[in-house]
């Protein structure tokens, strides 16, 4: 689908450039209802895009915007703060609020309803998450997959435009991880928004993603559906990042 | 025991704590979340009522607040006492010399939170006053009360400056810890042994509430 066409459906429009310290040439769009996994070795700048959807991050120049409301524009020197950016982040490590159970921060983040529909709507997001009897638990009390869950729950709390996961699968046993894979993809039949997954694990991005958008050293190389990539990487840095068998020789 | 050299000590000491909490809170915060040029500085500046002889840091409060001073002749005018030898002088003085002992811990408490925590808080709606409402102030409270106590007990045993700013005037600048060097003075030893041993007491439960509030920070985040 051609650029133009997307910005007039809406969905996420990311345009990243900087030359330092940390160099960025980032393009790419996520459709409603789309997962976007930007892939990329460590180090290859895919946190910083996702920080800086999120209002984390401040890029030098670019534009981030969503749904037709801008979120950054720096020609313009818009920057929305991050909690005027309806995202939903999943962090690596969760970073769930420690003093808080897990109904206490789902309820933190629905701060948009009535003081009295947040319980009830935190339960209902943590039973759709499989958390449900887990409410009065503190993050420490709860496993990884179970603090995942969490994270997930929170991030959806505030009915965001868009989901960010970043590598919300690397701290967890694989049998776990492949139970979290199957709550995504359920996940993804209720909730219809832009969800850009960051992750270095080519598997798990060919398994969860409808398109990938192969990142290295902050520049965007190639975008394209897994089967496309996997067999026609545009070139040799796409094929290391990709982790292809036949980058090392090429 | 001299119950208004004590009474006032501890009225110093709780006057001292509710100064320093707004502004140790809204410093130790700064210093901890915040880069600007100049940090350093501004950090060794308020650490220096640590290392000075409370002589030499209270020869130049006394100095500070003097009626010479533009500060000790304004509050001339504007009260109709001097400052020095008054228990606001006193206070000021307590203020001043406490503001490591309580900033250091708040900052550090500030310093424990894991930033993606509150960047996560952030990324849940919160604005910042909430941020600091919901996420900050209970993640940072050990840090913060330790500070207090801190300031607290090193009120009640202040002696240098207490002597230099304040005097030993009854009732209006004379700590119990002044007390306590009176008595022996006055070969008073029973008083003195009374005195020194509140104190002792105090210090001991204080200094025992900061390190059990000190590892809860650190298991919090273990």
């Amino acid at each position: 689908m051609a650029e133009r066409d997307m910005h007039k459906r809406g969905g996420l429009h990311v345009r990243l450039w900087q030359a330092g310290p940390i160099p960025l040439a980032v393009e790419f769009s996520c459709e409603q209802g789309e997962l976007l996994a930007l892939i990329g070795l460590s180090g290859s700048g895919k946190t910083t895009t996702l920080r800086s959807i999120a209002g984390l991050y401040h890029p030098r120049d670019g534009q981030v915007r969503c749904n037709g409301t801008v979120w950054l524009d720096t020609k313009r020197g818009l920057d929305l703060p991050p909690h005027r950016r309806p995202v939903g982040f999943v962090f690596q490590s969760y970073a769930l609020f420690p003093h808080m159970t897990a109904l206490g921060n789902v309820v933190a983040a629905l701060g948009h309803l009535p003081a009295d529909e947040r319980l009830e709507r935190a339960r209902d997001l943590l039973t759709l998450v499989h958390l449900k009897g887990f409410e009065q638990r503190r993050p420490a009390a709860l496993s990884g997959g179970q603090q995942q869950r969490v994270a997930v729950a929170r991030a959806l709390a505030r009915e965001p435009a868009v989901l960010l996961l970043d590598e919300p699968f690397s701290a967890v046993d694989r049998p776990t991880r492949r139970k979290l894979h199957r709550e995504l993809a359920e996940l993804r039949q209720s909730v219809r928004i832009p969800i850009v997954l960051v992750t270095h694990d080519v598997d798990e991005a060919a398994a969860l993603a409808d398109r990938l958008c192969v990142i290295d050293h902050g520049e965007t190389l190639q975008t394209g559906r897994p089967a496309e990539l996997l067999a026609a990487p545009a070139n040799r840095r796409v094929a290391v990042a990709l982790d292809l068998p036949d980058a090392e020789r090429s | 025991m001299d119950w208004s050299a004590l009474t006032l000590s501890l009225r110093l000491g709780a006057l001292t704590i509710l100064i320093l909490l707004p502004l140790g809170v809204i410093v130790g915060r700064l210093l901890a979340f915040r880069q600007f040029r100049g940090k350093g500085f501004a950090q060794a500046v308020l650490a220096l009522p640590l290392v000075l002889p409370p002589t030499v840091l209270g020869y130049y409060l006394l100095v500070a607040f003097g009626g010479s001073s533009p500060l000790g002749e304004g509050w001339q005018a504007l009260v109709g006492h001097s400052l020095v030898f008054s228990f606001e002088g006193l206070l000021l003085a307590s203020v001043i010399v406490n503001v490591p002992f309580a900033f250091q811990p708040m900052q550090r408490g500030f310093e424990a939170i894991p930033p993606d925590v509150r960047e996560a808080a952030a990324c849940s709606g919160l604005p910042p006053w909430r941020v600091f409402w919901m996420i900050d102030l209970p993640l940072a409270w050990p840090g913060i009360v330790t500070g207090l106590i801190l300031a607290f007990a090193h009120t009640l045993g202040e002696f240098g400056v207490v002597l230099m700013v304040g005097g030993s005037i009854p009732g209006e600048t004379k700590t119990i810890a002044i007390a306590i060097y009176d008595r022996v003075q006055a070969f008073d030893n029973h008083a003195a042994g009374v005195m020194s041993a509140t104190l002792l007491l105090l210090s001991f439960a204080a200094l025992g509430v900061t390190y059990i509030l000190s590892s809860r920070i650190g298991r919090r985040h273990g």
